[in-house]
């Protein structure tokens, strides 16, 4: 068994959800978007946005954060499955990232992963690679970001 | 801001295929990496720099989506703020090709690779951009690709 073991093409893990609050809009926004309309409510209203919404860099790092606190949850149902518990390297980065809809303040928005894709990594045996797609939903059900993720995985797993 | 004449704000038409826009320079701060990773991404090699030491990333790192974020700073100072930016709808690719340390300092340029006015949109410019990010040994971070809209100086953008 190997750590790539623990991902099943197809399986989709369900994340949870956040809601976005204008402050913590703000907050990411004046750190590393400040454009106008993920600042400021007024100014939201003349922009195509047409209200205050999330930088999507926020919106797609809040993925991340449920990414993380999933983990303990998925990893037990590993174990309960008789999987191996996968030791995570680096991502050599995200592909195809879309918006598709505006998160605005006060949307809660459900994240997902499913994994589309694995393989062991030719120039590099010890470790593999894992294809997720992440998506997030707002309440009205409408995609509101999707992305590729690319994770490497140690072959070897960490128990 | 910046709307006074002798400094117009960059309009769709300003951004011709071939313009670059220089990116930075940004110092990556030791808290900042801790404190965007305690919110959306804590992993031991973001939040800890002997926990970083001994990861394969070497030392105290950004987490990816920091460095997402730190790029969009770096392209909101260098042009987007004094412009008729309209959001991003998309990210065709960000590859994390070093890690970004604590203490890095990051510069780079941001390229338009083409320009197309939107049939749907009348008044607004998709402009395509690639930006290349280095670190003070010259060594390449991050590249990332992305399409921006951006209203036209004849709809009044300029104004």
């Amino acid at each position: 068994m190997n750590g790539l073991d623990a991902f099943i093409v197809g399986e989709k893990l369900d994340y949870g959800a956040h809601t976005f609050t204008p402050e913590e809009i703000i907050r990411f926004a004046r750190k590393y978007d400040p454009q106008p309309f993920h600042l400021d409510a007024e100014a939201a209203r003349n922009s195509m946005f047409g209200a205050l919404c999330a930088s999507g860099w926020h919106t797609a790092s809040v993925w991340m954060k449920l990414a993380v606190e999933y983990r303990p949850v998925w990893f037990r149902s590993l174990r309960e499955r008789g999987l191996p518990v996968p030791y995570f390297g680096p991502s050599p980065g995200i592909f195809d990232v879309a918006w598709t809809k505006p998160v605005y303040a006060g949307d809660t928005i459900h994240y997902f992963s499913e994994c589309i894709d694995k393989r062991p990594r030719k120039t590099d045996p010890e470790w593999g690679i894992v294809i997720t797609r992440a998506s997030g939903f707002n309440e009205a059900g409408d995609q509101v970001v999707t992305f590729d993720n690319a994770v490497l995985i140690r072959r070897q797993p960490s128990d | 801001m910046n709307t006074a004449p002798d400094n117009p704000r960059l309009c769709y038409e300003d951004f011709t295929p071939g313009r670059e826009f220089a990116l930075g320079p940004l110092t990556v701060d030791a808290e900042e990496v801790i404190e965007f990773a305690a919110e959306f991404d804590p992993q031991p090699m973001h939040l800890d720099e002997t926990a970083g030491k001994e990861s394969l990333l070497g030392g105290l790192a950004a987490s990816g989506w920091q460095t997402c974020g730190l790029i969009m700073r770096m392209m909101a100072q260098s042009y987007i703020l004094n412009s008729t930016a309209q959001g991003a709808p998309k990210v065709d690719y960000v590859r994390w090709k070093r890690p970004v340390l604590a203490g890095d300092v990051l510069s780079g340029v941001s390229r338009v690779l083409s320009a197309r006015p939107l049939k749907s949109r009348p008044g607004l410019g998709i402009v395509q951009f690639e930006q290349e990010i280095h670190n003070q040994r010259g060594e390449l971070v991050c590249e990332c690709s992305n399409p921006t809209f951006f209203a036209m100086r004849d709809a009044g953008g300029g104004q």
